[in-house]
């Protein structure tokens, strides 16, 4: 129409101040946003960080020849395993497996050393319980090297012509309960997704339902402020804060954890930026829905939990029943997992990535439409 | 056209929250420079109609200008020029006076923020507070400030919803004096109130119930147009009589005021009739009394729950 309809830069600058203005007096949501990554950091990064030594392992020998012995022996030194149990039966050793007592059991097949000496290339078997990979995953990389140099140290002379062959015998791991082995490397970048979802959604949910609930929303609206400014200028904090967040975990995965960075910083922010505005796109839709905070708050989390447990964060994308990857297809998290995994520990550039952008981006669209269509009437 | 010398010229106005019909074909004219009382008990509509004028809901149906606008079709112009004081004070708690206010300039697009709320703030006397949360202050400061805050902008228009509610009667006598002094300087104000004391400050008033429009004109002009008869009651044991009073017909409305009795009828020669036996029975003095606004407000409102709730 005329003057009072366009944008005006002036009075989406107040918006934003007011923001950060009540954003530093509210000592809870301050506290959240900055705790919150730490907290998870830290707790996440013990699991990361830790190396454990000294695992409880059971023997089911059923060659004891001395080749054997020594190799028990030898896995014992490395430190990380710590054979607890010579066991008799498979039915024993899964037992053990499966009460937890043990996390690995080594299986030596009967004609083990026959095999061996004939460089028929015997296989051994390691069970391990993987349900927490990052427990697992040092002392199985240790062994398969320790295996060969000590087999070939022990016996010297009389299975020299062994020690010139790469490998005297296979070592088979079977990990139990976690069949992709998620390592470490993909938690960081999966801790980054699930933080921002969570403050992304929750902040710009309450952002609004704070200004009705208050009942400030009517003074808002009395005034000439447009929607438009008022709604992308509650934004701009928290595009802010979700930066920040990123910028302490990466730093924290570059420099604590030493994930690996293959790909640009630069796209990967680029991406970020992306995953924020649909983020925070949902929590606008969120805030005109909801009567209050506590509404507000509910429908975070009835968007997080199928965010955490489908989208590839909690469990391996593969491994889950054909519904739920189609749920999980929906979800702005999955895709942007594979994005931050492809670009950090891949190196994958615009072209690799495109197949997961235009679903969030898709996302955001429907979202953002639902949430202005919602808006206008909850102005009448 | 629209008329210059009216601030408010509606006509046919309705609002419905889903089945509920809260506003009835309102009509209301306010003259540019005028106090415009506006009453009713609560719930019947007076808030919705104030937020209907100002652009924050839009009618279902009806026309009319707000200085000189479009109700329906410019509700962005007319925020501009009116400023608006919620029934509820609507600032943030978390922000201090200060920053409220410099909040609001931005809002409307000022340019010279800073001396304005300057200005504003040492008018309120409150430079030294300026720093203090909003939320700290007592109901009376928080009245003042929301005040300051919509006049910040130079409206031509106030529409005031219940601005003295919760308010101690010396801080409501300021704020009528601030109000006439505003009205003198050219200022046109709308304001919703419960108060006698302030409807008979107003130059007009309108009086609603049930989201319908049952009277309006000056103080003088309401009363009487409700036809009233009013007589006064003092003596002993009046209680007692004014349960008696109660149950004769032709008496409408008997109201204690302190030491005396008002016995007020629709018919004056009904109600003569009525108390005539009570007069000669009972050792009271009775004495004809031109019913007071109160009066009619009460008439007014008992009429319109018998249409209303049967
Ligand atoms: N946003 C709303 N949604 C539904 N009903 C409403 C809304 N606002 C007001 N009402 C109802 O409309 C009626 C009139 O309310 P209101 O205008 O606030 O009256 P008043 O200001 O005279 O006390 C009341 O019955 C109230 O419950
Ligand atoms: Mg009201």
């Amino acid at each position: 129409m005329n003057m009072g309809d366009r944008f005006s830069f002036s009075r989406w600058w107040g918006i934003v101040v007011k923001e950060f203005i009540q954003l530093k007096r509210d000592r809870l949501t301050f506290a959240m946003i900055v705790g919150f990554p730490i907290i998870q950091l830290v707790l996440f990064g013990f699991a990361i960080n830790s190396d454990p030594r000294h695992l409880p392992t059971a023997v089911l020998a059923a060659d004891n020849s001395p080749i054997a012995r020594s190799l028990v022996r030898a896995m014992e030194n490395s430190d990380y395993f710590r054979v607890v149990r010579q066991v008799e039966s498979e039915a024993e050793a899964d037992r053990l497996l499966t009460l937890g007592e043990v996390q690995f059991v080594l299986t030596i097949p009967e004609d083990f050393s026959r095999k061996l000496m004939r460089g028929e290339h015997p296989a051994l078997l390691l069970e391990a319980d993987a349900t927490d990979p990052s427990a697992t995953g040092n002392a199985l990389s240790t062994l398969s090297g320790l295996g060969a140099a000590s087999v070939a140290r022990e016996l010297g002379g009389s299975l020299a012509y062994l020690a010139g062959k790469p490998d005297p015998f296979e070592l088979r791991v079977h990990r139990r309960y976690n069949p992709e082995g998620i390592t470490q490397y993909n938690v960081v970048p999966g801790l980054m997704g699930v933080i921002l979802t969570m403050t992304m959604v929750l902040m710009t949910g309450l952002a609004m339902t704070r200004e009705r609930e208050r009942g400030t929303m009517e003074n808002l609206l009395a005034t000439p402020a447009r929607p438009m400014e008022v709604m992308t200028g509650k934004i701009v904090p928290y595009i802010l804060i979700g930066l920040i967040q990123v910028s302490l975990i990466l730093a924290a995965a570059r420099f604590l954890f030493a994930v690996p960075m293959q790909g640009s910083i630069l796209l990967l922010y680029a991406t970020v930026l992306l995953f924020i505005a649909a983020n925070l796109m949902l929590g606008m839709t969120f805030s005109t829905i909801a009567r209050n905070q506590l509404q507000a708050m509910q429908m975070t989390f009835f968007f997080f939990l199928p965010s955490m447990l489908l989208s590839g964060f909690m469990f391996p994308f593969r491994g889950m029943p054909d519904w739920a990857q189609a749920v999980g297809n929906l979800l702005p998290l999955t895709h942007f997992l594979r994005l931050v995994r492809g670009i950090l520990l891949k190196g994958n550039g615009l072209l690799e990535i495109l197949p997961h952008v235009w679903p969030i981006v898709l996302f955001a669209l429907v979202v953002m439409s639902v949430g202005l269509k919602l808006y206008r009437k909850t102005v009448d | 056209m629209p008329d210059e010398n009216y601030a408010i010229d509606v006509r046919g106005l309705n609002k419905h929250f889903g089945r509920h019909h809260v506003v009835r074909d309102l009509a209301l004219q306010v003259r540019r420079g005028e106090i415009f009382g506006f009453l009713g008990p609560n719930g019947s509509g007076k808030t919705t109609s104030i937020r209907m004028l100002c652009g924050l809901l839009v009618p279902d149906s009806g026309s009319g200008t707000c200085l000189g606008l479009d109700v329906i079709r410019q509700p962005q112009e007319i925020k501009r020029r009116v400023g608006y004081m919620t029934q509820r004070f609507s600032l943030w708690e978390d922000l201090t006076i200060q920053e409220n206010l410099e909040f609001i300039a931005r809002m409307y697009g000022m340019k010279n923020i800073k001396t304005a709320v300057a200005a504003s703030l040492s008018r309120l006397g409150l430079s030294d507070r300026r720093k203090q949360l909003a939320g700290q202050l007592s109901g009376g400061w928080k009245q003042r400030l929301a005040l300051a805050s919509c006049m910040l902008h130079e409206p031509e228009l106030l529409l005031l919803d219940e601005p003295t509610a919760g308010v101690d009667p010396k801080a409501r006598r300021d704020f009528w004096d601030q109000i006439h002094g505003l009205a003198a300087s050219g200022m046109s104000v709308l304001v919703s109130t419960h108060y006698m004391d302030e409807a008979e400050r107003c130059h007009k008033l309108a009086y609603i119930a049930w989201g319908k429009l049952l009277a309006t004109g000056t103080a003088a002009e309401v009363v009487a147009g409700c036809g009233l008869t009013a007589w006064e009651v003092s003596g002993s044991r009046l209680s007692e009589l004014a349960a008696q009073l109660r149950s004769l017909a032709g008496v409408d409305q008997v109201t204690a005021f302190g030491n005396v009795l008002h016995v007020v009828g629709r018919d004056g020669q009904k109600l003569f009739e009525a108390i005539t036996p009570v007069q000669e029975s009972t050792p009271h003095r009775w004495q004809p009394i031109e019913p007071s606004l109160e009066d009619a407000f009460i008439s007014l409102m008992a009429s319109a729950d018998q249409v209303f709730e049967t």
